[in-house]
């Protein structure tokens, strides 16, 4: 039986994974992710969790040694935020070459400069390319729940790639929130012991991260193509199989009032949750707005995406990021791309929204509704918008 | 307004105030005695410039009134070698924690005393990861407690002078934030002494690390550093690992001359080139 409790949400992650009884943790703090792998290092001291932790030098070395883990078939979990993420960058595009299901929770917060440790997207924008199963949560429950079945996803021998769990930090990470603690039951019911589709094993051994010379590279990288965006299959199975046990039911894109909607929005992350009390605001007043809410960004869920969007004729997209001299919003930019040269497509507003931890109020998505409504009316895209921004 | 200012606020910018740094903390006064030394040497505050990464050590940076530079996580010491190289009229003093500088900067480290860089950096050790809340670090004395060891370190420690000592610094001190006077003069001794000189400062921290040990608040730290420390000059720097609780052997370990990186590269170009060799900055001796 599941438990509704007050936890602060790094908490109950940690605790999640401690239910999935992972084998190793190796980790670097960095805020706001440090409360998460403080509480399992307090776990593994206390004997709850029967893991290795290691406390590593860097988030090179973390993820390093998550590699070195994964590889020899233990069940790895790390996390990070910001700067500790970019400092991965190199080894995240070995552990989906090397099908390694490491799972790591990212508390998304900006990349300096100038510093900052609040909330926004710009770490995990640019780690898009590396070949990792990508997710977002809106809330704690979402962040306990998809880091349960990350292990599933990522463990499947038919995806077998490591896997990003993000969600905003400190808005989410150091919420205390009342959510339902799964069981050790219930999980063990869902997650099947680690079958590793292949590790460094003694009796048989394999070499895992040779050479690819150029006649073998591109057939390389087709592979990695080929699984992330077949991994699509197996993510709406599994996240299935999730609400069957669990009765929390998750898809690669929600929406909320978005069937009879004139102007959407699309937002990723926690701010969703502000954005549905405005779209009640603004729908008790008679406008007809809606919300799409893309929870799974790689792979890139298109059919998903196209079937949230109907024929709506204007579309807001929102970005927590900025891709510096090139169309704004890489997020627009990519919902852009999918619908490029579709009929009947709408026009897409480009917002950028909350950068830095600058707060994303119910009264800045009027203002976004507004300039969607004028959109609408004047069948015009106004100029990417800097939301909040002071002249 | 008073007219009687701090000598030591023109050095600040007082404009940041107040600093992030809690009650009984150590950085500040190494801020201090920082000061003290540029103020007893004379030098030409044009001609300083101060280096940190991040942590609460590495806030230094932004309250000095100094050009300086707040970097990334562990890269104060490559930062500060190519602003050493490019202009080798400066006094780079580079001011880390001992996380910066010795886990996630640890390899630049060794690799910046081994090519003995014209360097001054002073590492401000409190044995954990103050700014994020007191995890383990390489500096934790065994069986010490941190948030990310509840139950007691077990990994062995660097010793910082015997890091320094071995990966070829021309000079290693290290002194407590009571010693204050011998703090100084170290910082003195190294102003104009080329080459890579490492002082290592331990220091109190309250709020992340004493609390946890249970070893009191600053003031009680500055009893235990009065009580413990034994003033060793020219001690082998083998002999001067720190024990939780125990005794911290200070002083100045390592002072010796060798040439600089670029010394030894104008050298080294000098002979192969002879007088085509137009040293780079051009003008620049040192
Ligand atoms: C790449 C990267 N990883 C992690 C962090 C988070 N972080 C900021 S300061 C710090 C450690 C601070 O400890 P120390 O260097 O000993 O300095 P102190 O705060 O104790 O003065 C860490 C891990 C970061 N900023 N960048
Ligand atoms: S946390 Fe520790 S190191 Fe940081 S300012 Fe406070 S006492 Fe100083």
């Amino acid at each position: 039986m599941e438990k509704r409790i007050g936890i602060e949400a790094s908490i109950a992650i940690a605790e999640a994974v401690g239910l999935c009884d992972a084998d190793v943790v190796a980790a670097y703090p960095i805020t706001p992710q440090t409360h998460i792998v403080e509480h399992l290092s307090e776990m593994v001291a206390d004997g709850h969790l029967d893991a290795a932790f290691v406390p590593v030098e860097s988030e090179h070395s973390a993820m390093s040694v998550c590699c070195g883990t994964s590889a020899a078939g233990a069940r790895t979990f790390t996390a990070t935020s910001s700067q500790g993420l970019a400092l991965m960058h190199e080894i995240l595009y070995i552990a989906s070459a090397l099908r390694l299901p490491i799972v790591m929770s990212v508390a998304n917060r900006a990349i300096s400069g100038p510093i900052n440790i609040w909330n926004d997207h710009s770490d995990v924008m640019v780690e898009r390319d590396v070949g990792w199963v990508q997710i977002f949560c809106e809330n704690g429950q979402e962040a306990v729940d998809l880091t349960i079945w990350a292990f599933r996803l990522a463990e499947d021998p038919r995806v077998s790639l490591p896997i990003m769990v993000n969600f905003d930090g400190f808005i989410v990470s150091h919420m205390v929130e009342p959510l339902f603690m799964p069981d050790r039951e219930m999980v063990k019911a869902f997650l099947p012991p680690f079958k590793p589709l292949q590790r460094l094993d003694i009796d048989n051994p394999i070499s895992m991260g040779p050479v690819g010379i150029p006649d073998i590279f591109t057939e390389a990288k087709q592979v990695q193509q080929h699984l992330l965006t077949q991994a699509y299959q197996p993510i709406v199975e599994t996240l299935g199989e999730f609400a069957k046990v669990f009765k929390r039911q998750y898809k690669p894109v929600e929406t909320y009032r978005g069937d009879d909607a004139d102007v959407l929005l699309l937002t990723m992350g926690a701010i969703g949750e502000t954005a549905m009390t405005a779209v009640d605001q603004r729908r008790a007043k008679g406008d007809k707005v809606g919300l799409v809410r893309l929870r799974l960004w790689r792979p890139f869920p298109f059919e998903d995406l196209f079937r949230a969007l109907g024929r709506i004729p204007v579309l807001g997209v929102i970005d927590r990021c900025i891709s510096f001299g090139g169309p704004v919003g890489p997020v627009a930019c990519e919902v852009k791309g999918a619908l490029y040269g579709r009929k009947d497509h709408p026009l897409v507003v480009e917002f950028v929204a909350g950068l830095g931890g600058r707060d994303v109020t119910v009264t800045d998505f009027d203002k976004m509704f507004d300039a969607l409504f004028e959109a609408k009316r004047s069948g015009k895209v106004p100029a990417p918008v800097l939301v909040g921004l002071r002249e | 307004m008073s007219q009687h200012v701090n000598p030591v606020e023109p050095f600040l910018r007082m404009e940041r105030m107040p600093h992030i740094w809690c009650p009984g903390c150590g950085i500040g006064t190494v801020v201090n005695c920082f000061v003290r030394a540029l103020l007893k040497t004379q030098v030409d505050i044009d001609k300083v410039s101060v280096v940190s990464g991040i942590g609460c050590t590495g806030r230094i940076a932004g309250y000095f009134r100094a050009d300086s530079f707040h970097t990334t996580h562990g890269r104060s010491i490559p930062f500060a070698t190519g602003l050493k190289m490019a202009n080798p009229e400066l006094s780079v003093w580079n001011f880390s924690g001992d996380g910066d500088l010795i886990a996630i900067g640890g390899n630049h480290f060794i690799h910046a005393a081994r090519r003995n860089a014209d360097l001054k950096v002073v590492c401000v050790n409190n044995f954990t990861y103050g700014m994020t809340g007191g995890q383990v670090a390489p500096t934790a004395p065994l069986h010490s407690l941190a948030t990310t060891a509840p139950y007691g370190a077990f990994e062995r420690p660097f010793n910082l002078p015997f890091l320094a000592d071995s990966s070829g610094a021309v000079y290693v001190a290290r002194w407590t934030t009571f010693h204050v006077r011998q703090l100084v003069k170290s910082m003195e001794e190294i102003m104009h002494k080329p080459g890579f000189c490492f002082i290592e400062v331990i220091a109190p921290c309250p709020t992340a690390y004493l609390r946890r040990n249970r070893l009191g608040d600053g003031l009680e730290a500055m009893r235990h550093y009065k009580q413990s420390s034994k003033v060793v000059h020219g001690a082998d720097t083998r002999s001067v690992d720190i024990e939780l609780g125990g005794p911290i052997v200070v002083g100045k370990f390592v002072d010796r001359d060798r040439p600089t990186t670029l010394e030894a590269m104008r050298d080294e170009l000098h002979k192969s080139l002879g007088d085509k060799y137009v040293p780079y900055p051009t003008g620049v001796q040192r």
